[in-house]
């Protein structure tokens, strides 16, 4: 929970990394590539990634919740206020200038 | 699982019925015993202790939330402790988060990747939450599924959808209904349905027949 570590604090806008590769991948399929901000900073976490194949987790990774406009991630159809909000561990985000 | 149910006699093991699934799930629980990993009662203590959860414990802590202002902020601050406060426990979470409705915001919690489920204070998911539809839906559609709940969030409310995919596990804090001042505790907790702990309908407004 060392925040002076965590790379990116509340209201930090960033992006989610679009990459495809197989394992037990937390970051769903449909918020890749997508552009948000930061909503809270929960702190360091095993990772999944690699405590899914019976490995140890570590290096722990700093997870968040980030913010999405509904529009942002569906188009246009979509109510303005309304926000999407999913845990990312940061290996999965880039920040956005 | 219509497959258990089809037996009229309700054998436990209707091997011949069983799907793959089914079976593959017995042949694991049979070389697990086997081999000494776990026994019987290992298997037993472990399906009561699921089927010992209910959404009661969650009822019992937005009651709590509701009458005693003080309790509401140690419940948003940290819920585990208020559980614990109430003797519910919650230490099977990694980290448990409560998510407070207002009259401007509505939380709506999913799992689109699985079915992730704050277990210990809802017990057991339904079976749509892990449905493949509401998982796409809820995401893409919230509002639509909300109707379907039989609830329509007025257009100048925000709906904030969480999709709970990593160590986090969500619980909705609804809104208390109008008209309840005075109630006491216990009837409030009747108000408090599982669902409006999912966040997919506000809690409701009069006791339940």
């Amino acid at each position: 929970m060392s925040a002076a570590d965590d790379k990116f604090k509340p209201g930090d806008r960033v992006k989610v990394k679009f990459e495809d590769r197989p394992g037990h991948i937390r970051t769903p399929w449909y918020i890749r590539g997508k552009t948000g901000w930061v909503e809270r900073v929960y702190g360091e976490f095993l990772n999944p990634e690699s405590l899914a194949f019976g490995r140890d987790g570590l290096p722990k990774k700093t997870l968040y919740l980030i913010a999405f406009h509904q529009g942002d991630v569906w188009g246009e159809s979509a109510k303005t206020q309304d926000k999407i909000l999913v845990d990312i561990y940061e290996h999965w985000l880039e920040p956005v200038a | 699982m219509s497959d258990l149910t089809s037996d009229a006699h309700g054998h436990e093991h209707p091997k011949n019925e069983l799907s793959d699934h089914a079976k593959r799930i017995y042949a694991i629980r049979d070389l697990l015993i086997e081999k000494g990993v776990i026994t019987e009662k290992d298997i037993q203590c472990q399906i009561d202790y699921q089927e010992a959860r209910t959404p009661a414990n969650g009822a019992k802590l937005v009651a709590r939330a509701w009458v005693d202002s003080a309790f509401k902020v140690r419940f948003v601050a940290d819920p585990k402790a208020a559980c614990a406060e109430l003797g519910i426990d919650a230490t099977a979470i990694n980290e448990f988060v409560v998510l407070e409705n207002t009259e401007k915001v509505r939380h709506m919690v999913v799992c689109t990747l699985c079915s992730c489920y704050p277990r210990p204070i809802l017990g057991r998911p339904p079976d749509w939450y892990k449905s493949f539809n509401y998982r796409q839906r809820a995401v893409v559609d919230p509002r639509g599924v909300m109707r379907e709940f039989g609830f329509e969030p007025p257009d100048d409310v925000e709906v904030r959808v969480h999709d709970s995919t990593a160590d986090i596990r969500y619980l909705v804090l609804p809104l208390r209904p109008k008209g309840t001042q005075g109630w006491s505790e216990d009837d409030l907790a009747k108000l408090v349905t599982r669902d409006s702990m999912i966040g997919v309908m506000d809690a409701l407004n009069s006791l339940p027949e």
